[in-house]
C-alpha cells in the first residue's frame, strides 16, 4: 500500500520539468506587461540605461500625469465609451433576437438564413470596406459616430453564430409549453429566453465592447476631427507627437490596457466560455 | 359536408398559424436581414461594379473595363510585394501561432498546480487593443535601448535590427503575433479536456507511449477544432492591418510607410493606403474582390481537404 503511494523518482523529474518549463514560459508572456509598467514609472534618463533596470528608481507617477494631459485623455475615453457602450447594447438586443427567430420559431427563413450567417463569418472585413464607407459618404454620415454604431444594431453574424450555438442548448419543450399556453414567440422572447440565454448574452456585451473599445482601423476611416477620436485614435497620434518619449507611451498604454484587465477579472467566466463556444467544433 | 368543412376551417386555422409564425421569424430577423443587404450584399455587388470603374470621392467614376485589374497584376509592382508580405504573414505566422497554442494548451493541460493563474498569465496579452501591444512590441524590438536586444546582448548574439532590417520585420511581427495566441490556447485547452479519458486508458493497456498518444488520439481528437482555427486564422491573416500600421508608421512620418523596403506592407493596409489615402476607390475596390475570391478559394479547398485529416467524434 505505502509503495503504491510513492511518487517514482522518474515522475518527479518529469514534474519538475513540466513547472520549470511553464514558469519560463509565463515568465516571457508577462514580462513584456512588466516592463510596460516598469518604463512608464521611470524616469526619462533611465528609460535608456543598459542594463535594463527593472524597478524604476525614482518611481515617477508625475508620468502618468504627463501622459493623461498632453492629449484630451478624458475626451477620448468619454467617446470610447459612447461607441463601445452604445454597440454593446446594440449586440445584445439585435443578436439576441435574431439567435431567437433561427431556434425556436419555425419559419421558412430558419434555414435560409442560418448558412448566410455562416458564410459572412468568413468575409473579411476588407471586401465591402470601400463600398460602405461610399454608402455612409453618399448619406453624409461619415466623420460621425453613426457608421461604428448602426451595424451593431443590426445583427453581426459572428454575435448571432455564438449565441444560436447557446440557444441550442434551450429545450424546445419550453417554448412549445408557452405556446400552448397562449403565449407569443414576442412574450416568449422576453420571459423564457431572454432570461435563459443572459449568460451568452452577457458574453457578446462584453466581446462587443472589448472589440469597440480597441477598434482602430473603424475609427481611422470615418472619424477625422481630433476632438472625436477615439483612445486608439488618440493615443496613435500620440506616439507620433512622442515618438522618443517612451515613459510616456508606456504610462499612457497602461491607463488604456488597465480597463480590459479589469473586465477580463470580472468577467473571467463570460470569456472562457464565449470563445470555447464558437471556437471548438464551428 | 360537415365534416368537409370543419376540415377547411382546421386547414384554415392552421394556415393562419403558419402565417403568424413567419410573420413572428421574420420579425425578429429583421435587424439582420437589413443589416445582410444594407451593408454587405449590396456593397458586395456595388464593389464589383467600383471595380471596373475609377470611381473615387472627387469624380464619379468612369467605366474602365478590366483596366484595374490588369494594372494591378502587370504593372503594379507593390501589389505583389503585399499579396507575397500578406501571404508569409499569413500562414508562417498562423502556424507559429497554432503551434505555440497547443504546445501551452498541453502543458497546461496536465495535473499542473494553478492552472487558473498560468492560463490567465498567458492569455491575457490576448485581449489586449492592438494598438497599446503594438507600442509595447514597439519599444520591446527597439534595436537600441530595447530588452529584447538587451537580452540578446547578454546572451552574446548581438543585436538585431528588428524594425529596421528588411529582414527581420515580419519574424518580429510573427513574435509579436505567438504573444497574443491566448484565445486559440483556451479552445484548445477547452479541446483537450472533451478527449475521453477511456480512449487514454485504452491505448495505455495496448502500451501505448505518449507520443502515439499523442499522435493517434489527441490530435485526431483536436482536428475539428484545428480546421476552424485554420479557416478562422487565415481569413483574420488576410485582414492584417493594425500591427503594421502601427509599426510602421509611428514616429510621425509625413508620408505613411510600409517599413523597410515595404516588408509590412500587407493588402489590407495597402488597400486602405489606395481607397483612403490615394482615394483610387475603384482600383481598391478591384483589390476587395480580388481579396473576396482569394478568401472563397482558400475556404473551400481547407474544407474540402477537411475531409481526409478531420475526425469527428463517434465516426
Amino acid at each position: 500500500m505505502a509503495a503504491a503511494k510513492k511518487i517514482s523518482p522518474r515522475k518527479i523529474a518529469k514534474r519538475t520539468l513540466l513547472y520549470t518549463v511553464v514558469i519560463f514560459l509565463s515568465l516571457i508572456y508577462i514580462i513584456p506587461l512588466i516592463w510596460m509598467l516598469s518604463t512608464s514609472l521611470k524616469v526619462y534618463t533611465q528609460v535608456f540605461v543598459y542594463p535594463p533596470v527593472w524597478i524604476p528608481n525614482p518611481i515617477v507617477w508625475e508620468n502618468y500625469h504627463e501622459a493623461l494631459t498632453k492629449i484630451d485623455y478624458l475626451g477620448y475615453t468619454i467617446n470610447t465609451l459612447i461607441i463601445s457602450l452604445s454597440c454593446m447594447v446594440g449586440a445584445m438586443i439585435s443578436c439576441s433576437m435574431v439567435a431567437f427567430s433561427l431556434t425556436k420559431i419555425d419559419w421558412f427563413g430558419k434555414k435560409i438564413i442560418f448558412p448566410i450567417v455562416l458564410a459572412t463569418m468568413m468575409l473579411p472585413y476588407q471586401v465591402t470596406m470601400i463600398p460602405v464607407y461610399i454608402i455612409w459618404r453618399k448619406m453624409g454620415l461619415t466623420g460621425t459616430y453613426w457608421p461604428l454604431i448602426i451595424p451593431s444594431f443590426l445583427g453581426g453574424s459572428y454575435y448571432v453564430f455564438l449565441l444560436r450555438q447557446f440557444a441550442m442548448t434551450v429545450p424546445n419543450s419550453l417554448f412549445e409549453a408557452a405556446t400552448i399556453d397562449g403565449a407569443n414567440p414576442g412574450k416568449q422572447y422576453l420571459t423564457i429566453m431572454l432570461p435563459l440565454i443572459r449568460p451568452a448574452i452577457t458574453t457578446v456585451g462584453v466581446f462587443t465592447f472589448l472589440g469597440n473599445w480597441s477598434d482602430f482601423l473603424g475609427p481611422l476611416i470615418y472619424i477625422n476631427r481630433a476632438k472625436d477620436y477615439t483612445l486608439t485614435l488618440g493615443l496613435y497620434a500620440f506616439v507620433n507627437e512622442h515618438s522618443v518619449d517612451w515613459h510616456l507611451m508606456m504610462a499612457a498604454s497602461m491607463v488604456f490596457v488597465i480597463p480590459v484587465i479589469i473586465i477580463f477579472f470580472f468577467a473571467q467566466k463570460q470569456f472562457i466560455e464565449g470563445i470555447t463556444l464558437t471556437g471548438i467544433k464551428g | 359536408m360537415a365534416i368537409a368543412d370543419i376540415t377547411t376551417r382546421k386547414s384554415k386555422k392552421q394556415l393562419a398559424y403558419k402565417l403568424q409564425r413567419n410573420l413572428w421569424g421574420l420579425a425578429f430577423s429583421v435587424p439582420w436581414i437589413v443589416g445582410f443587404l444594407w451593408l454587405t450584399l449590396i456593397p458586395t455587388i456595388q464593389s464589383a461594379y467600383y471595380s471596373f470603374t475609377d470611381y473615387s470621392i472627387t469624380k464619379g467614376g468612369k467605366w474602365v473595363g478590366w483596366k484595374n485589374y490588369i494594372y494591378l497584376f502587370t504593372k503594379d509592382r507593390l501589389f505583389s510585394k503585399a499579396v507575397t508580405n500578406t501571404l508569409y504573414i499569413t500562414f508562417i505566422g498562423l502556424a507559429a501561432t497554432l503551434v505555440t497554442a497547443l504546445i501551452i494548451a498541453l502543458l497546461l493541460n496536465t495535473k499542473i498546480r494553478f492552472r487558473p493563474i498560468f492560463r490567465t498569465i498567458f492569455y491575457i496579452p490576448s485581449i489586449l487593443p492592438t494598438v497599446a501591444s503594438s507600442l509595447v512590441w514597439m519599444w520591446l524590438l527597439n534595436s537600441k535601448y530595447g530588452l529584447i536586444n538587451s537580452m540578446l546582448n547578454a546572451l552574446g548574439i548581438g543585436s538585431v535590427n528588428w524594425l529596421g532590417d528588411a529582414n527581420w520585420t515580419k519574424p518580429a511581427l510573427i513574435m509579436m503575433g505567438t504573444w497574443g495566441c491566448g484565445n486559440v490556447m483556451i479552445i484548445f485547452l477547452a479541446a483537450l479536456g472533451d478527449v475521453p479519458i477511456s480512449l487514454y486508458e485504452a491505448a495505455e493497456i495496448d502500451g501505448a507511449g505518449s507520443m502515439s498518444k499523442f499522435r493517434h488520439i489527441t490530435l485526431p481528437s483536436l482536428s475539428p477544432t484545428i480546421l476552424f482555427q485554420l479557416i478562422t486564422g487565415i481569413i483574420s491573416g488576410f485582414q492584417y492591418f493594425t500591427q503594421a500600421y502601427i509599426i510602421s508608421n509611428a514616429g510621425g512620418a509625413e508620408q505613411r510607410t510600409f517599413g523597410p523596403e515595404n516588408s509590412m506592407l500587407f493588402y489590407a493596409g495597402y488597400m486602405y493606403n489606395r481607397g483612403f489615402g490615394q482615394f483610387q476607390m475603384g482600383l481598391a475596390c478591384a483589390m476587395a474582390w480580388l481579396l473576396f475570391l482569394l478568401a472563397a478559394i482558400v475556404t473551400a479547398v481547407i474544407l474540402k481537404s477537411s475531409r481526409h485529416w478531420v475526425y469527428y467524434g463517434g465516426e
